[in-house]
């Protein structure tokens, strides 16, 4: 990497590494994607008060534990962008693997949640409840893959102290996907 | 830390400094907020529910974005670029949510079967309205 950095390290813009904003504006859509189902999620809610049997299933402990998983992962990231701010890439890379094995426990206990649902007949055709279930949580768990995958990748080169600004760019996704979790929580699992 | 880390660091990170923060703190403030919205509910009471569920994931989602993304240092433009990305989901809502919510509105009605339900769902309602029967005073049972 020496002799060439890349744009999103050495140019900026509006004062901010052009990397940084890009990730800012996958997450202004991303709100407007996420924002969409959550707001018509709440609305078909209030007007369907008979949704409440349906939600009736949903495994509030396992909603809990993944919560725990995702803030938890979320202090990894944190404390790996810290990391890389200090210069030590290997310790960041550390960090980063361990937000990894966060997503990971997060969809294993997501895919015993929903083989349960579906055995007992709660698939994504069972109703509106279930189609906004299956809609806002899968929508979810694909953006914790994607940022899994590309979380190895940054702590593949964090750990040769390479492109660092990086980690904290992935770390502002995985709070964003964090943030989404924290409402998708009580409107899935809590609210009966 | 040396000065060609520090100067690698300011170099790669676009200078957001996160050295002041005790973040282990802050997740276990986020981890209490957890215990109490899965609590909450269990007090049965709706009022108690809703702020324990809806208020502390507001404040959990607050915490997580000021501390963890650092959006309290950063650049003002980014905090405009969110705001309008989250008044166009109250847009959404506001535009959209009376003709979801209501029943009938100027020229228009909900039919009877708009209501869908699974028909597990059916069978526990049925099963919940006729056991809510039978507790009625004075109703005699079997």
């Amino acid at each position: 990497m020496s002799g060439t950095r890349t744009i999103a390290t050495t140019r900026s813009a509006m004062g901010i590494p052009t990397g940084r904003l890009a990730i800012w504006w996958v997450l202004v859509s991303e709100i407007v994607i996420f924002g969409g189902v959550l707001v018509s999620y709440v609305m078909h809610r209030l007007g369907h008060p008979e949704w409440a049997v349906e939600a009736a299933h949903t495994n509030m402990w396992a909603g809990a534990f993944n919560t725990l998983v995702l803030l938890t992962s979320s202090l990894s990231a944190v404390l790996g962008h810290q990391a890389a701010e200090q210069g030590n890439g290997p310790k960041a890379a550390r960090c980063l693997y361990l937000t990894f094995l966060g997503g990971l426990t997060f969809l294993i206990v997501k895919s015993f949640e929903w083989t349960r649902e579906i055995r007992e007949g709660f698939t994504i055709q069972a109703g509106g409840f279930w189609s906004f279930y299956y809609t806002a949580a899968g929508l979810h768990a694909f953006h914790v893959m994607a940022g899994m995958t590309i979380m190895l990748w940054v702590a593949s080169s964090a750990r040769k102290n390479q492109d660092l600004h990086r980690v904290e760019n992935v770390g502002i996704y995985w709070h964003f996907v964090d943030i989404v979790w924290i409402f998708l929580f009580p409107l899935l699992y809590i609210a009966k | 830390m040396s000065a060609h880390a520090e100067a690698h660091a300011t170099q790669h990170s676009g200078g957001h400094a996160t050295h002041h923060r005790n973040y282990v703190k802050i997740w276990a403030i986020l981890t209490g907020l957890l215990m109490v919205s899965v609590l909450g509910p269990m007090v049965g009471i709706r009022l108690v529910t809703l702020i324990a569920a809806f208020g502390v994931a507001l404040v959990k989602a607050y915490l997580v974005a000021k501390n963890f993304m650092h959006l309290d240092i950063e650049k003002p433009i980014v905090g405009w670029l969110l705001a309008v990305a989250l008044i166009l989901m109250v847009v959404l809502y506001a535009g959209v949510a009376p003709d979801v919510e209501k029943s009938k509105g100027q020229g228009w009605e909900k039919t009877a079967g708009y209501h869908y339900m699974s028909r597990q769902a059916q069978g526990e309602a049925k099963g919940a309205g006729e056991k809510a029967k039978h507790n009625e005073p004075g109703t005699s049972h079997p």
